[in-house]
Formats: structure tokens, C-alpha cells, sequence
């Protein structure tokens, strides 16, 4: 029962065709991060066109990464941040989405209306700035974890999770005894692995590439997560490359080579975790979109 | 009514327990902040707090609509969100319609994993990727000028910092976009498609007659929630990507309540900013909430 006419397989074809270009474009720029990582650093600066692998071949740029001190304090923090980080998003949002999921409790509209508000109406950048620093966290670990630790879309998938257990297990739980304590740790934290996975490493990744509550909450150095180094080292650091002379040329095409060196290490763990997270989270958004 | 709302309780109390976080996460850091938005009606001074600054109306609302940035503001952010949405909106529902034309299964999956991969790479490091590759010594440069062009920092030019948020946006957020469409279409039932066949229906006609239609109410949410956040575009990468060289077109409210704000301390000035920014956007997902269910009965609530 397939097309085989003419058009059709042309189209085939060009379709094909298409997604090999769009998949090239996709990966090319990360590529190129990951030649000029690589690269002999005074050859890549001469380099003017365009890089199909390293040229020449150097692990300077690594060397430089791993002897920053900084950026081994800037991963001991965010492994701390995206530690407490996910654990705390993670209990908060499974309890309340198991609370949300069961039929007949009264309160539950209301707070599920408080929640999805929140998605369309928010009370702007200063308020919370000013309610963070008057709570006492500004500089601290809770300043940088508690602003966005409950999302509301990993909430509702959450929920829509749960909604989802047989009734009767946990009908026949009760049965027996079992209070809902009981019940959400023994039945359904069991049959949840899955969903527990994929928003523990939703809230992961989000906490690995948050930098903007860093930003405008930590003060002290010693602090910062590595996304706000990097962000000075790939942001901040914008030089004009014409305008050096030679002396300075050395510094500056060390400058150089830590951005891509530093780009490549940031975001390893992000491809080490993607197959798990690509194994779920299509299911996962599914399951959100879908059901409402 | 309040006998059975205690009832409710004493039945449920290990449930209401376990839901107190979560309530009061969102009561402390979403709605105390609603309530703290007051401040863009006072002369908000830190040593009085919220309950003892002077207040002076509207004052602040005033001085921005009046101010010289009001237009240039409302422009860029109205801008740059209507660009995203002209290119940004129909580039995962063309993908999503052509992956689901690939006979392959293997391909499919291999387009699909190979095109969400950016979403999960930090803006952080988006941004300084797309620094490096627009710097004047960068990778486009490169390509710009084996074409016989001239080089330019490019990210130092205001006429061209719109296209490179757009382009930049599609790069990281085309495929993960797409997802949405195609969980849609694996609904779809396949004996729809035999059906057509038997009548005689070309792909083209399948396409437009029973793969589009499947996917018609996702679109029309998702276009709503868009329509709702035309004024509140991806703001953090603007933080990162802009530079006051090219603020006269990527200066937006958002980065300007941020420097106003953050930087200068002038909290109540850009709280105003802030809430006249969150109320429009409200304002406008309301508006395209009701024409979508007069036009489509298609609604978000």
C-alpha cells in the first residue's frame, strides 16, 4: 500500500536529502567547538576557513581548563546546586502531584488553579528579587535552588502520572490498613520509577544550565556555579583580535582557547545524560500535552 | 458546608500534608511576589519596607510611558517575539509534517535525536557559541568572506541582531518544538490513511487531509499560549547575547527592567515596568483565548 509513483519517490528523496542537511546544520556549530578544542591554538587563529577537524592537534586547551582552579570550584558548586537542587524539586513535586491526583479532596481545585495561574501571571523580576533578600537568602545555597524549584508543567505530568496507578491497588491497600503515606511510598513510588526519572533529570538539567539566580543572588566567587564562570569567560570576555599587539597574543589566544575547551567540559554531562533523558521524555511530554 | 470541609480534612489529612510544600513554594515565591508587586505604586525605600513606603499611584507608570524608552522598548520586545513567532512557529510543524514522511524508522529516530539535542545545551553556552561564530574572526565571518564579503563583528550591528536571535532560537528549539506534533500524529488512526488510499488520496492529500487536521487543535493551543507571551520574549539570551551597541534594537522590557532594577537599584521604577509588562501579556492570552473559541472552539480553560 505505498506510493511508488515517480513524484513520490522524487519527493522521498529530496525529504531525505533534506534531513541530512538539517541534521549537519544542527550538529555543525558544536562541532566546531569540539575541532577548535583541539586545535593548535596559533593555527586556529590564522584558520580562515572553515574547520572539518582540528588543526594541528592540541590538548593545551584542555590543560588550561583543568589547571583553572576556578573551574573546579565552579563544578564543586554545581553539583552541590543540582544535588539539594533536584532532590528538593524532585520530593516537593512528586508529594503534591500525588496529592493533586486523587479524586474527592475538596481543596485540590483551588490549589491546582493557584498553580496553573502562575504560568500566565507573575509578579515581575524586583518583587521576588526584594522578597529573597528579605527572607535572608541572598549568597546562599536556598537563594539559587528555591526560585524555580517547582515547575508547574513537571507538576502536572507528574500528576497526570499518577492519575493513571489502578485504582483498586490502592483501593485494596487501604483495605489492609495501609494510610496514604504508607500507601504513596510502598504502591506508588514502586509502579513511578519512570516518571520519577524523567523529571528528576528535567529538574537536573535545568539546575546544570541555570545561571541567572547565580547571577543575581551570589556575591561572593567562591560561590558560583560554572555556568557564571563560563558565562565570563564566553560572554564578558568579548576581544577584538586585531586590535593586540604580539605581547599580548599569547594571553589572549589562551583566553581563546579556554572558551571552546571550557564549552566541551560544561556540556559533556549534559550528552552524557541525553540518552536517558531521550529515552523518556517524548513519553513524557506526551503524556503532559496530550491529556491537559 | 463547614462541617464537611472538616471532615474533608480529617479523612484527607495525610494528603493535605504531603501537598503543604508545594503550596506553600507557590504561595511564598509566586503570589508573595503578585502581592509585592505593590511596590510599582510607592516610592519603594528598602529601611521602610512594602508597609511603610510612600505611595504615589501611578506615578511610575507615568514617568516610563512618557519616558524616552517607552517606544523603542515596546518595539524591540514586540519585535523580536513576533519575528520568533513568524519563523520560529510554523519551523517545528513543517519538520514534524516531513519526519512523518520518512519511510525509515531508523532515520526518523535518528533526525529526531540529532535535532533535540540543543534544547538541552545551556543558553549560556548557546550564547557564547553564537558569540564565537558571528566574532569577526569567527566561523561566518570565515564564510562571509570566501563569498567575497567583509568581515564584521556581527553581533556589534543592530540591523542584524533580530536575525541572529531568531536563527539562533530555531537552531536550539526546532526540534524539541516538534515533539508536541509529532506525539499528535502517532495518534492517528492508521486505518484513516488506508481509507484515503483506497479513494485514491496522493500523499500530498493525505497530508493536508488527515495529517494536518490531526494536529489542528495542538497548533491552535500552542498559538495561544505564543499570542499570550508576545511581550515576554526569551529574555535571558537577549541578556547574554546584546551589548549597548546594538541596544537600539535589542534593548526589550524585560533586560531593561533587569539594568534599571538590578543595576541602578531603582526597584520601584522597574517594578511598574515589570507589572505593566506581566498585565499586558495577560491582557493579550485572554484576547487570543477568546477568538480562538469563537473562531475554533478551541480554548486553553
Amino acid at each position: 500500500m505505498r506510493d511508488t509513483g515517480l513524484s513520490s519517490r522524487l519527493f522521498d528523496a529530496a525529504n531525505v536529502a533534506l534531513m541530512f542537511v538539517l541534521m549537519a546544520v544542527t550538529l555543525y556549530p558544536m562541532l566546531y567547538v569540539l575541532f577548535a578544542s583541539f586545535s593548535d591554538p596559533v593555527l586556529l587563529a590564522n584558520e580562515k576557513g572553515v574547520l572539518l577537524r582540528p588543526v594541528g592537534f592540541s590538548t593545551e586547551a584542555y590543560e588550561l581548563v583543568f589547571q583553572n582552579p576556578q573551574i573546579w570550584n565552579g563544578f564543586k558548586n554545581t553539583f552541590l546546586y543540582v544535588g539539594v537542587g533536584t532532590v528538593f524539586s524532585l520530593t516537593c513535586t512528586a508529594l503534591g502531584a500525588y496529592t493533586l491526583s486523587r479524586k474527592g479532596l475538596f481543596w485540590n481545585k483551588p490549589i491546582l488553579m493557584l498553580v496553573v495561574f502562575t504560568m500566565f501571571f507573575s509578579g515581575g523580576l524586583i518583587p521576588l528579587f526584594l522578597l529573597v533578600k528579605g527572607l535572608g537568602l541572598m549568597n546562599t545555597l536556598w537563594a539559587v535552588i528555591l526560585p524555580n524549584a517547582i515547575s508547574a508543567y513537571n507538576l502536572i505530568v507528574m500528576r497526570t502520572f499518577f492519575q493513571g496507578i489502578s485504582e483498586e491497588l490502592i483501593e485494596s491497600a487501604r483495605m489492609d490498613g495501609a494510610n496514604d503515606a504508607v500507601i504513596f511510598v510502598k504502591i506508588v513510588l514502586p509502579l513511578s520509577w519512570a516518571v520519577i526519572s524523567v523529571i528528576g533529570l528535567f529538574y537536573a538539567v535545568s539546575e546544570w544550565n541555570s545561571w541567572f539566580n547565580a547571577a543575581i543572588f551570589l556575591r561572593e566567587r567562591t560561590k558560583y556555579p560554572l555556568q557564571l564562570l563560563l558565562r565570563e569567560i564566553l560572554v564578558q570576555n568579548q576581544v577584538d583580535y586585531s586590535m593586540i599587539s604580539t605581547a599580548e597574543m599569547d594571553s589572549m589566544l589562551a583566553k581563546r582557547m579556554i572558551k571552546y575547551s571550557a564549552i566541551i567540559v560544561s556540556t559533556v554531562p549534559i550528552l552524557f545524560v541525553y540518552p536517558f533523558l531521550q529515552k523518556y521524555f517524548v513519553k513524557g511530554v506526551m503524556i503532559g500535552s496530550l491529556k491537559e | 458546608m463547614r462541617a464537611s470541609l472538616r471532615k474533608d480534612f480529617a479523612k484527607h489529612k495525610i494528603l493535605y500534608a504531603m501537598a503543604v510544600p508545594l503550596v506553600v513554594y507557590y504561595v511564598v515565591f509566586h503570589y508573595f511576589p503578585m502581592y509585592g508587586a505593590v511596590i510599582a505604586f510607592q516610592d519603594y525605600n528598602p529601611g521602610a519596607g512594602i508597609f511603610g513606603s510612600e505611595w504615589v499611584g501611578l506615578k511610575h507608570f507615568h514617568d516610563f510611558i512618557t519616558g524616552p524608552y517607552f517606544w523603542r522598548l515596546l518595539r524591540n520586545t514586540f519585535l523580536l517575539s513576533f519575528y520568533s513567532l513568524l519563523f520560529g512557529f510554523p519551523a517545528p510543524i513543517l519538520l514534524a509534517l516531513l519526519i512523518n514522511e520518512l519511510r525509515s524508522e531508523i532515520l526518523k529516530r535518528f533526525v529526531q535525536s540529532i535535532t533535540y539535542l540543543p534544547h538541552f545545551i545551556s543558553v549560556v553556552v548557546i550564547s557564547g557559541i553564537v558569540i564565537d561564530l558571528t566574532n569577526s574572526n569567527g566561523l561566518i565571518n570565515n564564510i562571509i568572506e570566501m563569498l567575497g564579503g567583509e568581515r564584521s563583528t556581527l553581533t556589534a550591528n543592530p540591523a542584524l541582531f533580530r536575525t541572529i536571535y531568531v536563527s539562533s532560537s530555531i537552531w536550539t528549539e526546532l526540534g524539541w518544538g516538534s515533539i508536541i506534533y509529532l506525539a499528535a500524529l502517532s495518534t492517528v488512526n492508521p486505518h484513516l490513511y488506508e481509507a484515503a488510499e483506497m479513494d485514491g488520496a496522493g500523499r500530498l492529500r493525505k497530508a493536508i487531509h488527515i495529517t494536518l487536521p490531526a494536529i489542528r487543535p495542538v497548533i491552535v493551543i500552542l498559538l495561544i499560549l505564543q499570542m499570550g507571551r508576545l511581550l515576554s520574549v526569551g529574555w535571558e539570551k537577549v541578556l547574554l547575547l546584546y551589548n549597548p551597541l546594538v541596544y537600539e534594537t535589542a534593548d526589550v522590557i524585560a533586560t531593561y527592567v533587569y539594568r534599571r532594577g538590578l543595576e541602578q537599584a531603582d526597584y520601584s521604577f522597574s517594578a511598574a515596568i515589570g507589572l505593566f509588562n506581566s498585565i499586558v501579556n495577560f491582557i493579550l492570552l485572554i484576547a487570543a483565548n477568546k477568538i480562538s473559541q469563537k473562531t475554533n472552539e478551541t480554548s486553553l480553560w
